[in-house]
């Protein structure tokens, strides 16, 4: 996983609550067995005018020039504005992938669906819950100003505006740190491959039908 | 010792050890598998030279992709094809416990085959790659959707990391009358709270309403946490689940039985145990559930009427609102009952047991499909619940009264094979989500109950099943 200490970026505002799964990334895409590829195919049925399948040349489709994303002040937008609920739905990982791979680092709403939230860390793209009054702020400042950008400091957990103010931010420690590190999960979790082991046979013991 | 909640027991039951801010490894007894969401997990694990930790803990089978008929054939759309090759690739060299893969008589939704093979039983915590396993709470099990990167994390590590819910008491007074079913219990409550207001919950359903489920009943409502916003959802053992239990395929036999059978009865909230938030609804009083948007949470009663965008104050609702009737095309304070409809979907995680195949088959029994009705479709949930069924003849029933018999899978709940919606289509379905383009782009979902998705079918919009049972 790639570490995040702290980040600056274009901000892009996309102003709808309970933006699901099958919106960021719709379901056709999930086909692909692979981990990347999904960043032109981001909300793909708000982006383009047409429908899209896996293989098609995404440069050459009609774009939707009423969405966000698609406008010219929001290109090169690395960090995602939104409101309640965001990435309900499905507990597809192609969501954050998608965002990821379009090139967003962060994603800054009002609250986030719980699977889409925790698959957020496990690539690295941060989440950050923002109470709805600074939200409604920042939401006012991307729109009047063009090229608006926001630093994320996640050492000390702070969105530093370009006007100086500051807005703290709350995320779990053990999550903090394995940003911070960029590490692996996986890797972690192996270092207490004894105590799973000495778990799995006590409980083997007691509840041997889970093991037939 | 304290009075525990049932959540609380499961998770104690699991944690092996937890980080200073609260985040723990919890050990995993079962882990489902389906194609779309194991590839890149089966990948990751290849390529830093893992082996999978323990796979006698793994079920799988194809669902999401595979196609619903001339299943001789195969697999026609090559990527579909190749997801589920992959699949059978990777279950080939690695190996699990069971293994349904596309036309095996056992094969079907994941979700329904767990249960229905005696895979899924109480007290386990239970993961798979989507978000409906909280479906298996029904068993009293602690059963979380997650992601890719997880199933990778369970497969090398049989525990996943997970840091404590607080609990929510959705207490079910009353019990559903005639025409009313757990569907129609799940969709009110998420109407009340909010599709979000199950976030960062473990719910637990309780009271007579639920007690008087089935436990097809109560995977219904569970597998609806979700959309609720909570991960988890889940209902304490009692005699039905016992009985359900018994004699399945992959459940204990003989002493162990009987030891198993001792500890499940645990598997309940103690008395006086505390819960930080508690939901009352009463399923004695309620209508049959329709959605009229594209959000479950928008929802309302058979006697209801479609709302306008002004009724709601909060601006980001209200516009909310607007988009969802612009979208489903519908106009405010249009009676439920004048939504005339397009096709009907009788399937999903959520109905397409053999309880939901049952019912839906009663109201239509001797009866006609309306003529402006397109397309029929049921789909049961896996090849064990469509045998049952032919068995019983529901089968005649539907394809008599015009409607189209089909192969399980999850088929037109995603859309992901070739049975979806146009655009512009309205569906009366029997699935969870009503999301903008879930059964096909530009269709327009309505959730329903098995029995209401069938009364659709008869009448060509929206009825009162309680006037046809
Ligand atoms: S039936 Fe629908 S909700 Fe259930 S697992 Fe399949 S796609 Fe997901």
């Amino acid at each position: 996983m790639d570490r995040f200490v702290k980040h600056t970026g274009l901000v892009v505002p996309l102003d709808r609550s309970n933006v699901d799964t099958d919106a960021i990334i719709p379901k056709q895409f999930l086909k692909s067995i692979k981990r990347s590829g999904f960043g032109p195919n981001a909300f793909d049925e708000w982006r383009y005018m047409d429908h899209g399948e896996p293989g098609m040349d995404n440069s050459s489709r009609p774009r939707n020039p009423n969405f966000v994303l698609n406008l010219d002040r929001y290109q090169g937008a690395t960090i995602l504005l939104a409101r309640a609920n965001f990435g309900c739905g499905s507990s597809r990982e192609h969501a954050p992938w998608a965002l990821q791979d379009y090139g967003f680092k962060a994603v800054i709403a009002e609250s986030f669906a719980d699977i889409f939230f925790n698959n957020c860390f496990k690539i690295g793209l941060l989440p950050i819950v923002c109470s709805k009054a600074e939200l409604n702020s920042l939401f006012g400042l991307t729109e009047q100003s063009t090229g608006y950008t926001l630093t994320i400091d996640l050492e000390n957990q702070l969105l530093v505006r370009s006007d100086g103010h500051v807005v703290p931010f709350d995320i779990d420690a053990f999550r903090k740190k394995c940003l911070l590190n960029g590490w692996d999960d996986i890797g972690l979790t192996l270092l207490h491959e004894q105590e799973i082991r000495e778990f799995e046979s006590k409980r083997k013991l007691r509840q041997p039908w889970l093991f037939s | 010792m304290m009075a525990r909640t049932l959540y609380q027991k499961l998770w104690d039951d699991h944690v092996i050890c937890t980080e200073a801010d609260g985040t723990a490894l919890l050990y995993i007894d079962r882990h489902l598998v389906h194609e779309v969401t194991s590839p890149q997990a089966f990948e990751g694990l290849k390529i830093a030279g893992r082996k999978p930790w323990r796979v006698s803990s793994i079920v799988a089978t194809a669902d999401h992709n595979t196609p619903t008929q001339y299943w001789e054939q195969g697999i026609t759309d090559p990527v579909s094809r190749q997801q589920v090759e992959t699949l059978d690739a990777n279950i080939r060299s690695v190996g699990a416990l069971a293994y349904f893969p596309f036309r095996d008589p056992r094969q079907g939704i994941v979700h329904v085959v767990g249960p229905e093979n005696g895979a899924t039983l109480p007290g386990m915590t239970v993961v798979c790659g989507d978000s409906h396993t909280s479906t298996h709470g029904a068993f009293a099990c602690l059963a979380h959707g997650i992601g890719t990167s997880e199933v990778e994390h369970v497969l090398a590590t049989q525990c996943l990391l997970q840091k404590k819910s607080r609990t929510m008491l959705v207490w079910v007074d009353g019990v559903a009358g005639r025409g009313v079913s757990a569907k129609d219990i799940v969709l009110a409550l998420i109407g009340k709270i909010g599709t979000a207001g199950g976030n960062g919950y473990a719910i637990e359903f309780a009271g007579p309403g639920i007690r008087a489920l089935s436990m097809e009943g109560r995977m219904t409502v569970c597998n609806m946490a979700i959309e609720a916003g909570a991960r988890v959802g889940f209902v304490a053992v009692d005699d039905t689940t016992i009985s359900y239990l018994r004699n399945r395929t992959f459940a204990p036999k003989g002493d162990t039985w009987d030891k198993a059978v001792t500890y499940w009865r645990t598997l309940v909230s103690d008395e006086g145990a505390c819960f930080d938030s508690t939901v009352c609804l009463d399923a004695g009083v309620l209508q049959p559930q329709v959605t009229w948007g594209t959000s479950p949470e928008m929802v309302t009663g058979i006697d209801g009427a479609v709302p306008a965008p002004e009724d709601f104050s909060d601006p980001v609702k209200s516009e909310g609102v607007a988009r969802a009737l612009n979208y489903m095309g519908l106009v405010p304070r249009t009676p439920i009952t004048q939504i005339a409809i397009d096709k009907v979907f009788i399937g999903s995680c959520t109905n397409s047991r053999i309880e939901d195949l049952r019912i839906a088959a009663g109201v239509i029994k001797g009866r006609q499909r309306a003529e402006s009705v397109k397309l029929a479709l049921v789909v049961p949930g896996s090849g064990l619940v469509k045998a049952q069924a032919e068995a019983e003849g529901l089968d005649k029933i539907f394809i008599a009264a015009g409607f189209e018999w089909r192969h399980p899978g999850c088929s037109m709940c995603l859309a992901m094979n070739d049975d979806r919606l146009s655009p512009g289509e309205r569906c009366a379905s029997t699935s969870n989500r009503n999301f903008e383009g879930r059964q096909g782009g530009g269709g327009r979902t309505h959730l329903v109950s098995p029995a209401m998705a069938a009364a659709a079918a008869l009448a060509g919009r929206f009825v009162d099943v309680r006037d046809l049972v």
